[in-house]
């Protein structure tokens, strides 16, 4: 369970911001979430309600886009996105990957601002 | 508040933090010519016992000295220094990973350019401490017999994370009736050509050919170093 401190981090970061621009009042915080970073979406919306509290961000809401696991076919010579993450192999010819393109992203996008 | 909403990019790694200090971590180490091992594991999978013994295996040959993080209790570095080895404990508190920042402040005091291997012991957690990278050059993730030939598929992050995948109590498989292929199998899925050893620490089958893996990473390293 280390969503709460990952939370954290993105209200920090978030909070650091909205200060930048004038103590502005943040109504959004957009972040993008690999499926391959071992964060659960659900567990880090519930920790970012706490982690809100009394900050800048009180009452702002995490939208979180999940970010597929997409390899690249060594065979195919094409990044594909693969069905399963127990499974890393192209899903059109089946040739195992290792060779991981997205779905390690966790990164703050942007916020949506109310000055 | 008045005025209309707008969006202003931000673009930033949420774990930039601990990515930076990973990042020094790993120069401080290159330089050093020393190599960073890090395990991770469920809890009880053997960590400490295989890294006993591959400290006391090693010791004879190489410097070696680890760090060991546990949410509590030192008994972990108390019974790693039965291997004569330094060793060092962290204790994380309520925190269920480490992070690189833990890693940093464990080796103050110590000089990394006097080991060649430097092991680092994650608490016991198949889960969180995927996400943190703590500057290691090798991270061995165990799978002990005793917990299921499909682990790697119900953890396929930490597997995923991980660059060798180590398969423990070896000595108990038989009374387990553990199916190493299908174990291996399910290791392959989730990372494909990843490196695996079989092993038992209580007995030390496996062990040398695991040791040679290690000093020949370590050669590899030094001449990448010399660069």
């Amino acid at each position: 369970m280390h969503e709460l401190s990952i939370a954290m981090s993105i209200v920090d970061m978030a909070q650091e911001e909205a200060e930048r621009q004038g103590n502005a009042q943040v109504q959004f915080v957009y972040l993008r979430l690999g499926l391959l970073t071992g964060v659960v979406k659900e567990a880090l919306l519930s920790s970012y309600e706490m982690a809100c509290a009394e900050t800048l961000l009180e009452g702002s809401k995490l939208v979180i886009e999940e970010i597929a696991v997409e390899v690249f076919c060594p065979k195919c010579d094409a990044a594909r996105v693969v069905e399963s993450i127990q499974w890393f192999c192209c899903p059109e010819c089946g040739t195992p990957t290792p060779k991981v393109l997205h779905g390690k992203e966790l990164e703050v996008v942007a916020l949506e601002i109310r000055q | 508040m008045s005025g209309e909403p707008r969006l202003v990019e931000v673009r930033k790694n949420v774990l930039k933090q601990n990515d930076v200090v990973a990042r020094a971590l790993r120069e401080r180490f290159r330089q050093a010519e020393v190599l960073a091992v890090s395990l991770v594991s469920s809890p009880g999978s053997g960590k400490t016992a295989f890294l006993e013994k591959t400290l006391t295996m090693l010791r004879s040959r190489s410097r070696v000295a680890a760090l060991v993080g546990d949410l509590a209790t030192e008994n972990d570095a108390a019974r790693l220094a039965r291997s004569q080895a330094p060793v060092k404990q962290i204790i994380t508190g309520t925190i269920c990973h480490l992070e690189a920042a833990m890693v940093q402040n464990a080796l103050d005091g110590w000089d990394v350019g006097e080991l060649d291997f430097l092991f680092i012991e994650n608490v016991g957690n198949l889960v969180c401490p995927s996400s943190y990278d703590l500057g290691e050059d090798l991270r061995i993730v165990l799978l002990s017999v005793t917990e299921g030939e499909d682990k790697p598929l119900k953890y396929p992050t930490i597997f995923n994370s991980a660059d060798v995948a180590v398969i423990t109590k070896l000595d108990l498989a038989a009374a387990a009736e553990f199916d190493e292929a299908m174990a291996r199998r399910n290791i392959q899925a989730v990372r494909p050509g990843m490196e695996m050893f079989t092993l038992s620490s209580k007995s030390g089958e496996g062990m040398e050919k695991f040791l040679e893996f290690l000093q020949s990473r370590r050669t590899q390293c030094r001449a990448a170093a010399a660069v």
